[in-house]
């Protein structure tokens, strides 16, 4: 069985319970959900929810034809990994305990193009967009300084131009 | 107006004449209105009969059933019925009471979340939260379950919407972008289908529970006679098309007629219709039709290609489809092939045989008897288990919505109370519900149902008091352990329907069965015969997980039998106690 990872985008109704039907499906045919993002998408009354999932080429097909099936469910794509643009957004507070860290973290900050959202006496804040590799690789550089707290969106995605 | 009327009034602009329920706490609103209401209610002795009485009512009459209960237990109660009604595609529509909007979430007495606990085996669901949609949630459920591939839909009533007041009843429809089923095949797809059939030298049509649902009946023997193609039936499929016609082969699958299963694997072309290829119908998918190219119609694209792959798939009503086909494939004419007469002769030389017994009766000499008091208009509902197998095998039924059971989910406890919803939809029809004894005694409560309502279903028990389908297994493939099968202290059910104010009589002996099916079914009225039969008497089968042409067990013809006039059936019980038993 191959297990690789996919992300499908999905146009369904704003509504109560949609997520959890679909995020339903998706389990109970044996895919893994790495990450979930639900917001509004152009169309009034329609929300655009993309998973990453995990799970058997094979079984893909069928769960792309159940999803199918759910009447709240009006567009599912499975996006195409060579065009798709995936950004997520991550909030990362680190520990400036030493005299050094801070300068140091602002200048990483400046290089992933980061936000500095709050700071205190003895932690900031930051705010970091981009595709995931670019977010583990912001907190991996974050490690050493001692990271608090890390809380990310999970991917949301959009295939690239007439795609 | 209020919700509660709401409800009623939207049931019957849909055209429901009547509904199965039973009362609770968060439905009282409900049930207060229905007292003025000339809506027909038949109160069921427990909530899952009200949900397999629905489907019952549903398929028997082609038309929507709809079952009623309060929120918490009896919403849950309903659950087995609706995942059965999801499983062989009935429509149904499954309205519960909730508690309180504002209670909702705080784990209220009688409160569970019946949307999220039915979400996997309900087609969709709605929680009208304002009595002013109600009309059109109901209005769209109806349209919901009934096209498309059927389904149940289940309406989520909290109670202050059922009182609350409407401005105005507006009968519209709720937006469902989502939803757009395909009925008409594509023409390319038709095309090809069309050639490949003519091109092929063995053809064989495969077809299921979908077109029964979709009226398919003519079509399917017309196109058969066409591509002179024989005829294999799921056990969902079964009366699509007469099972006496030469066309016809029978059920394909575990317990399927060995002229099925030993043939579907030589057809060099397998058109299947309105099926989803069950593990019970293929056996070992990858031994199922190693030379066959497979055209697969079906309405849901989701069965297409699901468990075997298909070379040519066409998605759409399973009548359209075939009306489509016809028109391309009318005007060819086919031969009868040297391939469809080996099949009709293989038919004829594999009668199935019937053994007789004195005492105890065998099961398939009952389910002859049963043969032959009924008509082709006799609705028979199945429970599960042996005594199902025994009826799909050796019942020919010869019209579809004639033979209802319990496919996909396997439920027992389903044959009564379904027997009751086809009774209540097609009172002219006699209603016959075959049954074994572990599952009647699952379901007994509702001869009060019966009674009370005085619905004339005939019920023929066969009682081995074993779990025989369970109990069949651990003789072929559990070393003869039967862990909790006997059925050990069985009650006397004669006695026991008496005390329900119900006809009863127990049969053990030949022909006794006959004799009293005829004039119940006949007189119309309720009564439940317990017919005593072997236990040791076993129908043959591939083992789970086997390939569609192993055989556990023995298939005996009425050929082997010599010196033996098959139609004069006294003379041959009394030359044989034969095989089978041990």
């Amino acid at each position: 069985m191959s297990e690789k990872s996919h992300v499908i985008s999905t146009l369904v109704e704003h509504k109560p319970g949609v997520l959890q039907n679909v995020a339903g499906l998706l389990n109970r045919r044996g895919f893994n959900i790495d990450s979930i993002t639900v917001g509004a998408s152009e169309v009034e009354g329609l929300a655009r929810m993309v998973f990453v999932v995990k799970g058997d080429e094979k079984v893909l097909e069928q769960v792309i034809k159940q999803l199918h099936k759910l009447v709240d469910v009006v567009k599912i794509k499975d996006l195409d990994p060579e065009y798709v643009l995936k950004r997520e957004l991550c909030l990362v507070k680190v520990k400036t305990s030493k005299e050094k860290s801070r300068s140091e973290i602002i200048e990483y900050t400046d290089i992933f193009k980061a936000k500095i959202i709050d700071v205190c006496d003895d932690f900031i804040t930051m705010e970091v967009t981009g595709n995931p590799e670019k977010i583990d690789s912001f907190i991996r550089l974050m490690k050493p300084f001692g990271i608090k707290k890390i809380a990310r969106t999970g991917p949301t995605a959009i295939a690239r131009g007439h795609h | 107006m209020r919700g509660g009327d709401a409800i009623i009034q939207a049931l019957k602009d849909n055209g429901v004449d009547t509904i199965f329920g039973y009362p609770g706490g968060t439905v009282i609103p409900f049930y207060d209105m229905l007292y003025d209401s000339d809506l027909k209610h038949i109160l069921v002795r427990h909530e899952q009969c009200a949900a397999h009485a629905a489907e019952g009512y549903a398929r028997a009459s082609g038309k929507v059933g709809v079952c009623l209960a309060t929120s918490g237990p009896g919403a849950t109660n309903l659950v087995t019925g609706i995942a059965n009604a999801y499983m062989d595609s009935s429509p149904i529509i499954a309205i519960t009471g909730q508690v309180v909007s504002n209670l909702i979430g705080n784990d209220a007495f009688q409160e569970v979340d019946i949307i999220g606990i039915t979400m996997p085996i309900t087609k969709h669901s709605y929680q009208p939260k304002d009595p002013n949609d109600i009309p059109s949630v109901i209005n769209t459920s109806f349209e919901i379950a009934s096209t498309g591939r059927c389904g149940p839909v289940l309406i989520d009533v909290p109670k202050e919407v059922q009182e609350g007041e409407l401005d105005e009843y507006v009968l519209g429809t709720i937006p469902t972008p989502g939803y757009k089923p395909t009925t008409k095949g594509n023409s390319k797809q038709i095309a090809k289908a069309a050639k490949m059939l003519l091109e092929a030298n063995k053809p064989f049509i495969l077809a299921g529970g979908g077109t029964i649902l979709a009226g398919a009946s003519e079509e399917v023997k017309k196109l058969a006679e066409l591509i002179k193609a024989p005829v294999a039936t799921s056990l969902m499929g079964k009366g699509i098309i007469d099972e006496n016609d030469d066309l016809s082969i029978g059920m394909l699958g575990m317990h399927g007629k060995e002229v099925a299963n030993q043939n579907v694997n030589n057809c060099d072309c397998l058109l299947a219709i309105g099926c989803r290829f069950s593990d019970r119908t293929t056996g070992k998918l990858e031994e199922f039709l190693p030379n066959a190219k497979v055209i697969h119609i079906d309405i849901d694209p989701a069965e297409i290609g699901k468990n075997v792959p298909v070379d040519l798939p066409i998605v759409g009503d399973a009548k359209i489809v075939l009306n489509q086909l016809i028109k391309e494939l009318e005007g060819s004419n086919v031969d009868e092939s040297a391939w469809f007469k080996s099949i009709v002769n293989f038919k004829k030389s594999t009668i199935p045989r019937v053994s007789y017994n004195d005492f105890p009766l065998k099961p398939q000499q009952v389910i002859k008897e049963i043969a032959n008091s009924i008509t082709e208009d006799t609705i028979v509902t199945t429970d599960v288990g042996l005594h199902q197998m025994w009826a799909a095998h050796f019942l020919d039924i010869s019209k579809p919505r004639k033979f209802i059971s319990s496919g996909g989910l396997g439920t027992m406890g389903f044959g009564l109370p379904a027997a009751i919803g086809a009774k209540v939809a097609c009172p002219d029809d006699a209603v016959l519900a075959i049954v074994g004894d572990g599952g009647f005694l699952m379901v007994s409560q509702e001869l009060a149902t019966i009674k009370e309502y005085d619905i004339p279903v005939v019920i023929a028990m066969l009682n081995n008091r074993k779990l025989g389908m369970v109990y069949q297994w651990q003789n072929k493939m559990y070393d003869e352990r039967y862990s909790q099968t006997d059925m050990g202290n069985t009650p006397d059910f004669v006695k026991l329907a008496e005390s329900y104010g119900i006809n009863a009589e127990r049969i053990e002996e030949v022909d006794k069965t006959q004799e009293i099916l005829s004039k119940a079914l006949k007189d119309n009225e309720p009564i439940l015969l317990d017919i005593t039969v072997e236990k040791n008497e076993f129908i043959p089968m591939f083992p789970p997980g086997g390939a569609i042409t192993d055989v556990l067990g023995e298939y005996k013809y009425e050929s082997d039998v010599k010196n033996i006039d098959l139609d004069a059936k006294d003379q041959s019980k009394d030359s044989q106690t034969v095989e089978g038993g041990k």
